[in-house]
């Protein structure tokens, strides 16, 4: 039997420790997940990953996270992870690739997210002058492009899925490995939380004020949850409205244009 | 109208106040409704115990000048499209704060 090999992958400030038996997918975690790595952190909470030839779970493609006996279960066509809360710990058994761990890393700390007032949101965000920006959209409003066109004294945290903490009155961006089409991980850096920009593309460069009712329903559109579960649903409501509560939330309309960071920061 | 109707509000919801719209998610599925000021005002007032035809008669229609019976008829229609949704609960009896009605229905 072969001796279990870890690594410790810190995303937004929790060091999530991976153990495995599997040198090629240590070998894989290390790869993806590089600028994320830390070895000294203290981890929050562990997985051991049982790496298998194919797996076979009832439910296809159909993700499905639920909490039986005070244990979360995650399950979909290519993985499936328990979790215990309580203990830290938890299992994963998947094949060896990075996809099916990335999805298992997602809900895992939009739960961990979830009971301490912050969210992960389909979102671009960046630092400027020691704040950072969130541009939050459907597929299509324009993270990635207008993640392409900050100018060199930006920091790129995400163009996909950010990454908030709540911390006293304020909230905390943080840079994430999940991109999208820039296919380029984020910084594995952080800054307080400035402002929310609701991104749609258009004829020309404007932010608009927007109200607090819409901007906690356009932010929940935007907000990554997966549970089935009545008390994450509460939690992440008032989540949103928290954060709207305390940060500027805009609409950004930008013509694909560098200008529209005249605007920013 | 058929009878006094008694409105309480579902223990699987989350809801909060923002500027003059009541936000109102269910935690069941995680519809989210955006309540304007008159079903604010039946939403903060269902506790139960009073009927919607006392809700109307003494906060909506003082507060918008509209007839009772107009009034009566959205507010049923209203009431009924929560309860639908689950965040709602009906009853043709006051509603007890820890369970609902034997006569509860939707």
């Amino acid at each position: 039997m072969a001796r279990p090999i870890e690594t410790n992958i810190e995303i937004g400030a929790m060091p999530i420790l991976v153990r495995t038996e599997s040198a090629e997918f240590l070998q894989i975690l290390q790869k993806r997940y590089a600028g994320f790595i830390n070895p000294h952190a203290a981890p929050v909470f562990g997985f051991d990953v049982d790496i298998v030839e194919s797996t076979e779970n009832s439910n296809g493609t159909d993700l499905s996270v639920r909490r039986v006996a005070g244990r979360w279960v995650i399950e979909r066509g290519d993985l499936r992870a328990e979790w215990d809360a309580g203990a830290n710990r938890g299992r994963i058994r998947q094949t060896a690739n990075p996809y099916s761990i990335d999805a298992a890393f997602r809900i895992v700390h939009t739960l961990l997210l979830a009971t301490s007032g912050g969210l992960l949101v389909h979102a671009a965000s960046s630092i400027r002058n020691g704040k950072a920006y969130l541009f939050a959209g459907v597929s299509g409003a324009g993270k990635t492009t207008i993640s392409r066109l900050a100018p060199p004294d930006v920091t790129l945290l995400t163009d996909e899925i950010s990454y908030v903490r709540k911390t006293g009155e304020g909230y905390v961006a943080f840079g994430t490995p999940f991109a999208g089409e820039l296919a380029e991980p984020g910084e594995n850096v952080s800054a307080p939380l400035a402002a929310v920009y609701l991104l749609q593309q258009g004829p020309e460069n404007r932010i608009e004020p927007v109200a607090d009712a819409e901007a906690v329903r356009s932010l929940l559109l935007s907000v990554l949850f997966f549970a089935l579960d009545e008390e994450m649903v509460r939690l992440v409501f008032q989540a949103a409205c928290d954060l709207v509560a305390r940060v500027p939330v805009q609409r950004l309309t930008f013509a694909p244009d560098r200008r529209v960071w005249d605007l920013i920061g | 109208m058929s009878g006094e109707i008694y409105l309480a509000r579902s223990k699987s919801i989350a809801a909060r106040m923002l500027g003059d719209e009541m936000m109102v998610m269910s935690s069941r599925d995680s519809t989210l409704f955006s309540l304007n000021p008159v079903a604010s005002i039946i939403w903060n007032a269902a506790d139960g115990l009073t009927s919607l035809n006392e809700i109307v008669t003494t906060r909506i229609c003082p507060a918008f000048d509209v007839e009772v019976n107009d009034a009566l008829r959205d507010a049923e229609t209203f009431a009924r499209e929560l309860a639908e949704h689950g965040i709602l609960l009906l009853s043709e009896a006051p509603i007890e704060r820890s369970g609902h009605s034997p006569q509860e229905r939707k």
